[in-house]
């Protein structure tokens, strides 16, 4: 979670990810960032991402992206 | 409380279909000024009845013949019902529906029309189009005038799904607001009365001066659509025991060609219907070329019209068996009313001329 | 059959009626024979087209679903004796043969889609019309693009296991062919539009008004500007219009494209609202965007959802791209990093491209457009260090600025659509550096495009109008919402007007030209 939080504020540092809830429907990540975010995930925890999971709900927040990066995981 | 809301929205409903209506009214051209020929179809409505003698056709027959002189001469009754360049089916469905409002004794029909055996036929798509309007437009709703419209469509027309338009003309005129004249708010409840029982009058005198000559043409068959709309009329004079008779008027020019002269000659001896083509008997109506015509012989002026009448009235009295009715109190009270009108008109286009030539 | 012609008018009237007075059940029944016979209509011979769509969707979806119930019920089976890794080599073998289904779908849909775009073209034209296929050179079957992209997508969702295939292939047939989408979009998502479709529907009158409105003012846009405008849209095209004339080509292209394309979706929305069923925004004041990227969030939309769903991220989550990125990462630091979301946009704005048209200037447009997001994505850095030192953007005139740059620059790369010859088009662009002739505004050359002053006003006026409006909507929301808060007099009275407006300013049927009704047999 540590590691994500660091990613997220690597991309907009003047943002606090830890509380903020509505990331995509705000348009504060974009097509672009979203993209850069599945490449660091993948060289930081080993998962990737596959573009099905793509969606608003899964990036809202720091917490559902890391909700997703365990079911992953856990596949 | 719903029921008020509803007696609101109804009311406002109205209210809307009013203010269309009467914005329709406003942007339908009047033909009182312009195009007068067009106002002619929708006068018929007030002088329905007692008409014992119809005369169907193109401006052959609303500029060539006078109702008036045949009261004046005969005391016969007559309407026509013509309209600028009327196909033969518009000629037909105009046919159907005078018989809804009355059965003459004879009905003449102009066989001009035969040479157009389609929309396209007959000249550009535009023009044709327009004078469907100045056709149908004027007629009351009735199966007849909804299969004329049917019948009558150009090619543009179709394209632009017209019947929409025809029955709601407003989105035929809808870009006339931008034009809009002083006429188009005088006359937007009460028009005047354009025709003399559908004659118009014209008193202009213009000469034939030269020959008028057209290109031969390759194929003088009447087309198989114009034979098809002429059995449909005989066959609905049958059936309403109406005589129908076929007329040519003396206009000299469209060319009536020799060949469309006898094949109507051959088709009227067939069905036993009397046809006269006028253009032989020029010298016997009296014509003179010189000061019969307002437009070089395409048409007659009111002189002329009142020569043909005064000849074709004989006929119509003699062979047809037409009834003099200047004895009928009540019509002849109208009819002289009628002729007042005429010569009045006649008097004040006559002026007007004169002042011009001078 | 256009949503401009009275037909359309009477159809969906009709519609709307029998909808509401049939029972419930049987209201998707009558939508999908509405939509065939909207689709018959536009020619018999297009139907075998939307057929192939919606059976080859409807063979791939349920073998792929049918495979996927196989696979839980397998794994729910034999959970007990499955290993983690056990599950996932099964899982991928059965992916495997899923792909091999989808592939097929999409190969034979996208190969129909570009023989029909490509028989318009020469010279494929010439030689389709040789071998006796002339049918197929008659033009683009009704929506191709659009239920074309629609079913395609719900292909892969289906593939993905996002959502369960549809088992009723009537039911799919209305999906494919729901006849107000055919002809501009929106392309909808099959998880949002598929249960409205068949859904039952009761009459509600505030719906069915709001609706109704929506429609109203997307005739106003299509009829009053659109169809006005296009005429001098026509003519600007000349090649005697360089220089400012190219620029005023490209602002009247501008309103005229924003006013058909919007105007036919407010039609769509507006007929779908009244029939009880929701589609997606497909434009949302799209002109008032201050940078590109908020342009292609705003115009467009659901074109770019699926671009982005099914193109561009596909493309830049997939291995082979991360690999890149790892490497290109090492050698080229942080731009490195960023290579796949370039390659993954090239790939899509190419394909936007194509979608438009096969010419080589819809392609030269989805690269214009590319290269100047790329272009911002890269100078933002740049952006925030000038705005950190000047302080622009607090100033009031600055947003407005930013949104005339977007403006002029989307208008630029927009009018590219008119010239199949890009040449011609960069000849255009390279005359506004060397051509002034901003004169041609007052030296009587506006006269002649066709429109007459009275068309520049009802134009000018329906501009002012049309701006309110938008301002009213960006700021308040909802002007419908609005409007149903004031009285019911005035509410009417409004729409009545415009209604009016419509009727008498709309640029529709023949036109009245009184020198047709003079007699004159000559």
């Amino acid at each position: 979670m540590e590691a994500l939080l660091n990613i997220l504020s690597e991309l907009h540092p003047d943002m606090d990810f830890e509380t903020a809830q509505n990331l995509i429907d705000d348009q504060i990540l974009d097509s672009f960032d979203i993209v850069t975010l599945v490449a660091e995930i993948d060289s930081e925890y080993d998962v990737a991402i596959p573009a099905e999971e793509l969606i608003p709900e899964n990036f809202n927040s720091a917490q559902a992206i890391w909700a997703l990066i365990e079911k992953l995981m856990d596949e | 409380m719903k029921k008020k809301k509803t007696f609101k929205l109804l009311a406002a409903l109205c209210l809307c279909v009013a203010v269309l209506y009467l914005l329709q009214m406003l942007l339908m051209p009047k033909y009182m000024d312009e195009s007068r020929d067009g106002a002619l179809i929708a006068e018929y409505y007030d002088n329905t009845g007692n008409n014992d003698v119809i005369f169907i056709g193109d401006c052959e027959v609303y500029e060539n013949i006078s109702p008036i002189t045949l009261w004046e001469d005969y005391g016969i009754t007559s309407y026509i019902r013509g309209s600028p360049q009327q196909m033969i089916w518009q000629s037909y469905y105009l046919m159907e529906e005078t018989f809804r409002y009355e059965t003459p004794k004879v009905v003449v029909f102009n066989v001009l029309s035969m040479k157009y055996h389609t929309p396209a036929s007959a000249g550009s798509s535009d023009q044709r189009e327009a004078y469907n309007r100045m056709t149908l437009d004027g007629m009351r709703w009735s199966s007849s005038k909804w299969n004329s419209i049917l019948a009558s469509m150009t090619e543009t027309e179709k394209q632009w799904q017209s019947i929409f338009t025809y029955l709601f003309p407003i989105l035929r005129y809808h870009s006339r607001w931008s034009e809009l004249k002083q006429d188009d708010f005088t006359y937007l409840f009460q028009k005047e009365q354009i025709g003399h029982n559908g004659y118009l009058m014209q008193t202009g005198i213009k000469p034939v001066t030269a020959p008028h000559m057209e290109k031969p043409l390759v194929d003088y068959t009447f087309g198989e659509n114009s034979y098809y709309y002429l059995d449909k009329m005989v066959a609905l004079c049958e059936e309403y025991g109406v005589e129908l008779v076929l007329m040519k008027a003396p206009s000299l020019y469209p060319v009536w060609w020799d060949q469309w002269d006898a094949q109507m000659e051959s088709y009227a001896q067939e069905h036993g219907l009397k046809y006269i083509n006028f253009l032989e008997l020029v010298d016997e109506i009296g014509i003179d070329w010189n000061t019969d015509t307002y437009d070089t012989g395409l048409h007659l002026n009111v002189y002329g019209a009142e020569k043909l009448a005064s000849y074709f009235g004989k006929i119509l009295s003699e062979e047809c068996g037409i009834p003099d009715r200047r004895g009928e109190e009540a019509i002849s009270t109208l009819w002289e009313e009628k002729t007042q009108a005429y010569y009045d008109q006649k008097q004040a286009l006559e002026s007007a001329e004169q002042q011009q030539g001078e | 059959m256009q949503f401009t012609s009275f037909g359309f008018l009477a159809f969906a009237a009709a519609l709307l009626l029998i909808y509401y007075l049939i029972p419930k059940k049987g209201q998707w029944m009558l939508l999908l024979g509405a939509s065939c016979l909207f689709y018959l209509w536009a020619g018999t011979e297009y139907l075998v087209f939307i057929l192939i769509t919606v059976l080859t969707t409807y063979a791939a979806t349920n073998i792929i679903g049918r495979r996927l119930q196989q696979q839980d019920a397998y794994i729910a089976k034999h959970k007990a004796e499955l290993s983690r890794e056990d599950r996932k080599t099964y899982k991928a073998k059965v992916k495997r043969g899923n792909r091999i289904w989808l592939i097929g779908c999409l190969v034979v849909n996208f190969s129909v889609l570009a023989l029909c775009k490509g028989l318009l073209i020469q010279p494929f034209r010439a030689m389709a019309q040789d071998t006796g296929l002339d049918f197929l050179t008659l033009g683009l079957p009704l929506g191709i693009s659009f239920y074309m992209f629609q079913s395609m997508g719900y292909v892969i969702d289906v593939y993905r296991g996002t959502v369960r295939p549809e088992r009723n292939i009537f039911r799919l047939a209305l999906f494919v062919s729901y006849f107000p989408q055919l002809i501009q979009g929106p392309i909808s998502k099959f998880s949002l539009l598929a249960p409205q479709l068949c859904a039952p529907h009761s009459f509600d009158g505030k719906e069915v008004s709001f609706g109704l409105q929506r429609m109203l003012w997307g005739y106003f846009k299509k009829l009053v500007v659109a169809d006005r405008i296009a005429v001098a849209v026509a003519a600007l095209k000349g090649s005697e219009f360089t220089g400012f004339g190219f620029l005023l080509l490209s602002v009247f292209y501008a309103v005229q494209i924003y006013a058909d394309f919007t105007g036919g979706i407010d039609i769509t929305i507006g007929l779908s609202q009244a029939l009880g069923i929701r589609l997606p925004e497909n434009f949302i004041r799209p002109y008032f965007s201050k940078n590109i990227a908020e342009y292609w969030r705003r115009w467009h939309i659901t074109l770019g959802e699926w671009m982005k769903d099914y193109i561009f991220y596909p493309i830049s989550v997939s291995q082979p791209m991360l690999k890149l990125s790892k490497s290109a990462r090492k050698r080229f630091g942080n731009f490195g990093k960023r290579l796949p979301v370039y390659v993954a946009s090239v790939a899509t704005w190419f394909v936007t491209g194509i979608w438009h048209g096969l010419t080589p200037n819809f392609i030269l447009w989805g690269m214009l457009n590319c290269f100047f997001i790329v272009l911002s994505e890269e100078c933002a850095p740049l952006y925030t260090k000038f705005h950190g030192k000047f302080h622009l953007k607090d100033k009031a005139w600055y947003g407005s600025f930013e949104i005339l740059r977007m403006f002029m620059l989307m208008n630029l790369i927009r009018v590219v659509d008119l010239f199949p010859d890009v040449g011609e088009y960069w000849h255009r662009v390279g005359s506004l550096f060397t051509t002034w002739n901003i004169s041609l505004l007052w030296d009587g050359s506006m006269m002649k495009l066709g429109l007459t002053g009275l068309d520049y006003a009802i134009l000018g006026s329906a501009l002012v109008l049309i701006f309110s409006v938008s301002l009213v909507q960006e700021k308040k929301g909802s002007l419908r919402a609005l409007l149903q808060t004031k009285p019911d007099a005035l509410r009417w009275a409004l729409l009545f007007v415009l209604f009016v407006a419509v009727v008498l300013m709309g640029s529709y049927g023949i036109g009245y030209n009184a020198s047709n009704f003079i007699y004159n047999q000559f």
